[in-house]
């Protein structure tokens, strides 16, 4: 039986008179890709953010491979293995493509600060496998000849997939991402869905995923949750979510396509 | 493996005989000041050592890690102080000269370092203004202290700081002494500092400033990132106070106000938020302009220009040029620059 | 012996509230600003400063200290809030605007260069040696319960800055403008949508928050009557921390952070040692911001503007 890497109980997050997530409940196992849907403002990155211990849920109990996190911040999250990229791309912006998925590995290394400002032997072994480490996971995403580049000149896209190398570079287990393929077109985002299923294989990931475009979920997310109102309204196989009467409604009476 | 470490070992000798030749080169400037230079532009050269030390100090917190400190000048002041006091301590003077005045900024560094923990401490829970605002409150209650303390003169202020002496058997003079002191303070400091933002380790603190949010889904333990910032920044801003101690030989709490600080802060304003090279030529401006040029305008007008110059500076560089002098850049990237822009126009020609 | 401690703890008190309705005079231009801008303005020490000078030069100029009274007072009140609003327009047209949509550190880096330049630039126009302001309140006791007097001079302060409050919690609430200002502190973009001017409710603020400054700079004059180029600095970011301590946005915040920090400070200064005056606000500042950093008002009766 594969272990389960992320538990959340009960999941309630209240924002003055708001429950942005109301009573949520998850269980993923290694090796699951599973999509998480929902009209918008539905709650969905809020999930991600208490799950992250960006916000602390008001209400019940996230597990991080049996691990109570509740007493944690983000950067604790990151070295347990979970790591996530952002909606509103979060770059940064001024600083060199390199540079951003450097950072990301850093938790990997072994010098210090110390050995860096004595230039010793350690800094330059660690650093430089830290750029080798960066430029391959770089090149999966054919970024490598932008290595110098600011990360925040890059076009829209790319921005994006460098998301996803800077978050692959904390070597996590398990990564969520939200809406990754949010702003592009047919094309990329189908190419993009093929690099997260071969990355998937390749690091042997368990992926979380935020969409907004049902089609492109159900193309490749083996389970689906459903999210309205902050309250899981479904979950399921992708047939089962096609199919359930509730959340056809809460699309439609958002106005949004499915 | 083998090939690696190799490899390593002989990039790391590589990285000692820079600063090392830095200094050197600014003791034999000091020595040809000392025969050259009269005694007023001594001081003033001196002083732009100790003001680039703050300068560049102050622009690890403020300009590569985003966060925004107004009470430099009471880092500063700890330091002097603690300097110039321990200067004049007779249990210290089984210690050359040259020792003494060396590692007298170390002392000093330490004390101000741990008043930079202690103020670093809110601002993990404090951003922009409001971390300003409680970091003036620190360095004025700092000053409020000194001048409260009898020990270190109170109002009236501490006399009679020894100058630095080194080696006087080299013929080294005072000015070369303080001066070679504070060159080799200065190489260490902005050393030190350079290489820190220049290697992944170091680029931490510029993820924070970058987005908080992100570096720390990305494993950066932001709190810890922050309050090492402030410690280094602090530390350095203490040997930088220690060697204006010596410098100016005479301490007053009403010397490290707000406006001490705003001074630096006019530094790296000018010299640009993110860049060390910037810093060191900004401070050397700041430290003559006043001298050079508005001490003859002073004469002529009979008021105190200075402050009035520097804060329309401030508000002009805000509002027409941000950046400042070199930005984020530093000297080396723009000689790099041109030198990649002259390069294929060398190369056409010898077509 | 006891009563006589506790009459010294009343005087104190009197004191204390007198020196308090004077910051939060001050505190409400930092916290209009701020519930606005997001900005400290760092200048509206200075706007406060100029204000004391303009009704030094004006008192000077009709010889009020020889005609003292109600009528004089008002002359002088008048004048300085001309002066100070005039000055607070002109800083946000010059120096605020400009950055309007400029990173928050070049704004407050801004506003920390116009208050420099304002001290400054007053010590070469108005001389940096202190003047004395022009005495039109005379301050003597009133009438006394038990050995505890009333003195004139803070009974004035008192009534100015209450009828000044009264004023303001009119104009915020009742009027046009206020409900447009209230609009644009909770949401500019918002306001701005639903065809509020800005720009010009921004004005509006700076107006009345420099106003207020400079009904403060009379009283402060009236109080410690030397006034000099670099007397804003340490009032004004006491009157800051007033403001933070009461909740920074928050207009019943700001009086009260005023009169609690009057009363602190004259609490220590009676009972403790007068050197630390200057520390405590800092001390307050650092505290609140640690242990409630929404200020005492801040989060649910929050009625920002």
């Amino acid at each position: 039986m594969s272990e389960i890497l992320l538990k959340a109980t009960n999941m309630t997050m209240q924002f003055g008179g708001l429950r942005a997530v109301d009573g949520f409940n998850l269980t993923l196992k290694s090796g699951e890709l599973v999509g998480l849907i929902g009209p918008n403002g539905a709650g969905k990155t809020t999930c991600f953010n208490c799950l992250t211990s960006v916000y602390k849920p008001t209400e019940g109990q996230v597990e991080i491979r049996g691990i109570d996190t509740k007493s944690m911040k983000p950067w604790q999250i990151s070295k347990l293995g979970m790591t996530r990229t952002f909606q509103n791309i979060r770059l940064f912006k001024d600083l060199s493509v390199l540079d951003n998925v450097a950072i990301a590995g850093l938790q990997h290394t072994r010098h210090s600060l110390f050995d860096s400002v004595l230039r010793s032997p350690r800094h330059y072994i660690e650093e430089s496998r830290l750029r080798e480490r960066a430029f391959e996971l770089l090149s999966i995403f054919n970024l490598q000849g932008k290595a110098d580049h600011e990360a925040g000149s890059l076009p829209y896209g790319e921005q994006r997939r460098l998301e996803i190398v800077r978050a692959l570079a904390t070597e996590p287990r398990l990564i969520l991402l939200d809406e990754p393929a949010a702003g592009m077109n047919n094309k990329e985002t189908e190419d993009l869905m093929n690099t997260i299923a071969k990355i998937r294989k390749d690091f042997r990931l368990t992926v979380l995923l935020i969409e907004h475009d049902m089609k492109l979920v159900m193309g490749i997310c083996e389970r689906i949750l459903v999210l309205d109102h902050g309250v899981l309204i479904a979950e399921g196989s992708p047939a089962e979510i096609k199919s359930n009467p509730k959340v056809i409604t809460a699309y439609l009476g958002s106005e949004e396509t499915v | 493996m083998e090939m690696r470490d190799e490899a390593a070992r002989s990039q790391a000798l590589k990285s000692i005989p820079g600063p090392l030749i830095g200094i050197v080169i600014l003791i034999a400037i000091a020595y040809l000041l000392d025969a050259t230079a009269n005694p007023y532009t001594q001081f003033v050269l001196t002083m732009i050592l100790a003001n680039a030390v703050l300068a560049t100090s102050l622009n690890l917190v403020n300009g590569f890690t985003g966060q925004f400190s107004l009470g430099h000048a009471g880092f500063m002041a700890v330091g002097a102080y603690t300097s110039a006091w321990l200067a004049t301590r007779p249990e210290l003077a089984f210690l050359p000269d040259y020792l003494k005045f060396l590692s007298l900024p170390i002392a000093a560094g330490l004390l101000a370092a741990i008043a930079g923990y202690i103020v670093g401490l809110p601002s993990l829970r404090l951003k922009g203004d409001y971390l300003a605002i409680v970091t003036l409150g620190f360095g004025e209650i700092i000053r409020v202290i000194l001048l409260n303390s009898e020990a270190v003169g109170g109002a009236r202020g501490l006399y009679g700081i020894p100058a630095a002496a080194a080696i006087p058997s080299l013929g080294m003079s005072e000015f070369i002494s303080q001066f070679s002191i504070s060159s080799i303070w200065l190489v260490i400091t902005f050393v030190t500092l350079w290489r820190i933002v220049h290697s992944a380790k170091g680029r931490a603190f510029l993820s924070v400033r970058e987005d908080e949010i992100a570096a720390e889904a990305m494993g950066i333990n932001i709190t810890q990132t922050k309050v090492r910032a402030f410690v280094i920044s602090a530390f350095f801003a203490g040997v930088g106070g220690a060697l204006f101690a010596h410098t100016v030989k005479y301490l007053n709490p009403a010397t490290f106000t707000f406006t001490k600080s705003v001074d630096i802060i006019i530094m790296i304003v000018l010299g640009g938020m993110g860049s060390f090279t910037g810093s060191v030529i900004a401070a050397a401006i700041i430290t003559v302009l006043p001298e050079m040029v508005l001490r003859e305008l002073q004469q002529l007008t009979g008021v105190d220009l200075r402050m009035v110059i520097y804060s329309l500076m401030l508000i002009l560089f805000m509002i027409l040029k941000p950046t400042g002098i070199l930005g984020t850049l530093e000297a080396t990237d723009i000689l790099r620059k041109l030198r990649e822009r002259f390069k294929p126009a060398a190369a056409q020609e010898s077509k | 012996m006891d009563q006589g401690h506790s009459q010294e703890f009343i005087q104190h008190l009197i004191n204390g509230i007198s020196l308090g309705s004077i910051y939060a005079l001050i505190a409400l231009g930092y916290t209009m600003v701020y519930g606005i801008l997001q900005l400290i303005n760092f200048a509206h020490s200075e706007v406060y400063m100029v204000g004391a000078f303009a009704a030094f030069y004006v008192g000077k100029a009709l010889g009020l200290a020889d005609h003292p009274g109600v009528l004089a007072l008002l002359v002088l009140i008048f004048s300085a809030v001309v002066v100070c609003s005039l000055l607070g327009i002109t800083i946000e047209r010059l120096a605020y605007r400009p950055l309007r949509k400029a990173p928050k550190l070049n704004i407050l880096i801004t506003a920390i260069g116009v208050s420099l330049l304002l001290q400054y630039s007053g010590q070469i126009i108005f001389g940096a040696d202190p003047k004395l302001f022009p005495e039109v309140i005379k301050d003597s006791p009133l009438f006394s319960i038990g050995t505890v007097e009333v003195r004139s001079l803070d009974l004035t302060i008192l009534i100015v800055s209450t009828l000044v409050m009264a004023g303001l919690h009119f104009l915020v609430h009742y009027t046009k403008i206020g409900t447009a200002m209230r609009a644009v502190s909770s949401n500019a973009n918002v306001a701005n949508l639903m065809g509020i001017n800005v720009d010009r409710i921004i004005t509006y603020t700076f107006v009345i928050g420099s106003s207020l400054a400079g009904v403060a700079s009379v009283l402060v004059g009236l109080k410690y009557p030397k006034i000099d180029p670099l007397m804003g600095m340490l009032f004004g970011i006491k009157a800051f921390v007033a403001a933070v301590l009461g909740g920074i946005g928050s207009l019943p915040g700001a009086m009260l952070g005023g009169v609690i920090l009057g009363l602190c400070e004259e609490m220590v200064v009676g009972y403790l040692s007068s050197t630390y005056r200057d520390a405590l606000a800092f001390g307050i500042l650092i505290l609140i911001l640690l242990l409630r950093p929404a200020g005492l008002l801040g989060t649910v009766t929050r009625e920002k503007v």
